[in-house]
């Protein structure tokens, strides 16, 4: 109860601290990579339903993020559909439509079985963007994407489009928090546990899996339309397998099945990939380390983190320490 | 003594807070401080080899220089694009919004450039790009901010490899390119004008990039028996590619007619001098090229890197020279953004490793196109490399629209596998 209340605590004043840091004086360029962490922390919190939920890893999460994205592009450049609203939902459409075809071949298997065909889902997606000249724009990508207004409100500088991204991620992260608390959600967990004993009790697993599959792909296809917004260019590497390895990478080191845990996921990858290549040209290197030391030192994530630091400080449980 | 685990804890955090928010402000003087540019180059991933030449190229002409231009510090901080266009645009970002950069050099890719250019035009910060040769990028996406300074556009040497090829009593040709814009571009330069003489395309091929075997491709190629094969490769593609031709018998069967990058001296340097030898392409670059500019630069850059150069670590020196030389007419007054692409636009190099170069309207140079063939090393560059690229022929003064007006050119759109500039 008590620990509820202090994580409302918590969360309400992050949220305050993200509405002031644009007026405080914080510079451009921070404000960027912030937004840049809301978006990334949209879609890993969706590929968390998946994985730390579902019990899916599922390797083709940047397909369905991008496939939102090149839906902007094409419908922007291509059938001239600019407005924010509609967008946004042809970007969610086009990603849980093609969940809804991956699902159908990937659901076939599980464990290890379905993250290789999920590889595979996600190397076809890249090929198109890569190979289909005429409607992807090939390696060159698609450019000219223009962030339009939301509403009344202009978001073409950088401060306006941070609280665009930061109002969807909170949105993202009520809506997903009622998803994985609700009966849905409870089956979801059973699923992951032991899905032999939840298709005895008469669940329909494979259904569960397919819907989850879906919705999260909603999610990703969010993310995609404004990280599209965001760089206001899209091409293939935004949905490499790379990328979603990055994404899986978020989750691991946020903290699996925590979902507020991707914030932090994102927040690291973003900030230490933009920072430290600036540092040195070693930086993947670093990365690399980086993502050992936490998956070897918090394999929970850095959320768990956060509560044993406040704890230390607080000194109320200096005996963990192990020297 | 020990520090409690509490207290470690605190010092901790006070330190963090004080790292991540302690950076000075500058206090403002009347020194107007450094110039700073921001080389974009991929120092990582599957172009790092060209990122390595990039900044070569560019620290040597700044070494020469002593750093400094019409007085002020030249200080160059480079940023790593990691061969990927979303992070070569996070990085223009953070050159541009966190370290205050004047101007940005780079990327490489095509790609990289695309992504960067809508940025650096809606900063307003002008953007040169020595080797992104993106056709669009000054033609149909052309804008005052983007110039490509001692770069050219890709199908700029085709168009003449087509004139060239048809002259050469060749009438059936087959293509084969990666499948990436660069190819397409390419590819199509070399269509067209070969197509437009009367000149007949039978077989285009494209290939992913990355391919290690060439054979199945190379077989396509022997069946259908062309004339000549027109080819671009780039990288360790065109590594792979030269040595499975050669090796599959067919160097001494077809005439090869190469891209300027298949033959560039970074592939050919680590091919043995059989496989290349006598091999004919085009480029805008010759480093064998026996005029006192070319040989100048070659004969420096071998003494500071120990091989013959690249284009991408020429053009790199090459636009350093050349913003130098704009920064110098300026007075060092970069701050006027207008001023500064004026006067790198009016830069006029009566000679330089390339040869002359002027910059049209559009923002790319006109220059000279070499008809070069990979022959043995001789004099001081045996030193440096086995084989490089002399020149046969040149063609002045050549521009990115070949012999078309602009207006006309620009009607037909970018190359790409579903148009190559001819019917079929």
């Amino acid at each position: 109860m008590t620990l509820q209340r202090r994580w409302l605590i918590a969360a309400g004043a992050g949220f305050i601290v993200a509405l002031v840091l644009p007026r405080v004086g914080v510079p451009t360029f921070y404000i960027s990579l912030l937004t840049q962490a809301w978006i990334y922390a949209i879609v890993a919190m969706s590929l968390d339903l998946l994985v730390g939920f579902t019990g899916l890893v599922n390797f083709s999460q940047a397909a369905l993020f991008g496939v939102g994205a090149y839906a902007v592009a094409i419908a922007a450049t291509r059938y001239h559909v600019v407005d924010f609203f509609p967008v946004v939902c042809i970007g969610i459409i086009a990603a849980v439509v093609t969940a809804a075809i991956f699902g159908l071949v990937a659901l076939r298997s599980e464990g290890v079985g379905f993250i290789i065909i999920t590889i595979a889902l996600n190397e076809i997606v890249w090929g198109l963007a890569y190979q289909w000249v005429s409607v992807s724009g090939g390696d060159n990508g698609i450019t000219g994407i223009v962030r339009p207004p939301v509403g009344p409100f202009d978001v073409s500088a950088n401060t306006g489009y941070y609280y665009v991204c930061l109002a969807f991620f909170v949105i993202s992260l009520i809506l997903l928090s009622i998803i994985v608390r609700s009966p849905f959600g409870l089956v979801l967990k059973g699923v992951r546990e032991t899905p032999r004993r939840m298709r005895a009790l008469g669940y329909n697993v494979w259904l569960y899996r397919y819907f989850a599959m879906m919705i999260s792909a909603g999610f990703a296809g969010l993310a995609g339309v404004l990280f599209a917004w965001y760089n206001q260019f899209v091409g293939p590497t935004s949905l490499s397998l790379d990328q979603s390895t990055q994404i899986l990478i978020m989750v691991i080191l946020g903290g699996i099945g925590t979902l507020y845990g991707q914030l932090f996921g994102a927040l690291v990858v973003v900030f230490l990939s933009n920072e430290l290549s600036a540092v040195t040209q070693r930086w993947e290197m670093v990365l690399g380390v980086v993502y050992f030391v936490v998956v070897m030192y918090a394999p929970g994530g850095l959320v768990v983190l956060v509560p044993r630091l406040w704890a230390r400080l607080r000194g109320l449980r200096p005996a963990v320490e192990r020297t | 003594m020990r520090m409690s685990t509490r207290a470690k804890t605190a010092v901790l955090a006070v330190v963090i807070v004080l790292v991540s928010a302690g950076v000075p402000s500058p206090t403002r003087s009347a020194d107007p401080g450094p110039i700073k540019v921001a080389l974009l180059a991929p120092t990582s991933g599957s172009a790092a080899a060209a990122g390595h030449d990039m900044v070569a190229g560019w620290q040597l002409f700044w070494k020469e220089h002593g750093g400094k231009v019409a007085g002020r510090t030249v200080e160059t901080v480079v940023y790593d694009t990691a061969s990927n266009p979303t992070h070569a645009l996070d990085q223009a970002r953070h050159a541009v919004e966190a370290d205050g950069a004047q101007m940005i050099v780079g990327p490489y890719l095509a790609n990289e450039g695309l992504a960067v250019a809508p940025y650096a035009v809606q900063h307003r910060i002008p953007l040169f790009l020595p080797t992104v040769s993106a056709d669009d990028l000054s033609q149909r996406q052309a804008s005052a901010f983007v110039i490509k300074v001692a770069g050219w556009s890709s199908s700029l040497p085709t168009h003449v490899a087509g004139v060239w090829a048809y002259e050469q009593g060749y009438r059936k040709v087959v293509t084969l390119a990666n499948s990436y814009a660069f190819g397409y571009e390419n590819a199509g330069g070399f269509a067209q004008t070969f197509a437009q003489k009367g000149g007949k395309i039978t077989d285009q091929i494209w290939a992913p990039l990355g391919t290690a075997d060439y054979t199945p491709y190379i077989s396509r190629i022997q069946a259908a028996a062309p004339d000549a094969l027109f080819v671009e490769m780039v990288g360790a593609d065109a590594v792979h590619f030269l040595q499975q031709w050669s090796s599959l018998g067919l160097k001494s069967k077809i005439p090869l007619i190469a891209n300027e990058t298949t033959t560039d001296q970074s592939n050919i340097r680590s091919i043995s001098p059989e496989i290349v030898e006598g091999i004919t392409s085009f480029g805008h670059f010759a480093e064998g090229r026996d005029t006192p500019a070319t040989r100048a630069f070659i004969d420096k850059y071998g003494k500071a890197e120990g091989v013959l150069p690249s284009y991408m670590a020429t053009s790199f020196y090459t636009a350093a020279q050349w913003i130098a030389q704009a920064i110098e007419n300026v007075h060092g007054n970069t701050g006027d953004v207008g001023t500064l692409l004026q006067a790198v636009r009016q830069i006029k190099l009566a000679d330089s490793p390339f040869g002359p170069m002027t910059l049209d309207q559009y923002g790319c140079p006109l220059e000279n196109v070499y008809v070069r063939r990979v022959t043995a090393t001789t004099g001081d560059a045996a030193k440096y490399a086995k084989t490089w690229n002399v020149v046969t022929k040149t063609y002045p003064h050549v521009s990115q629209f070949w012999t078309w007006k602009p207006s006309d050119y620009l009607k037909q759109p970018v190359y790409s596998p579903s148009y190559q500039g001819y019917t079929k």
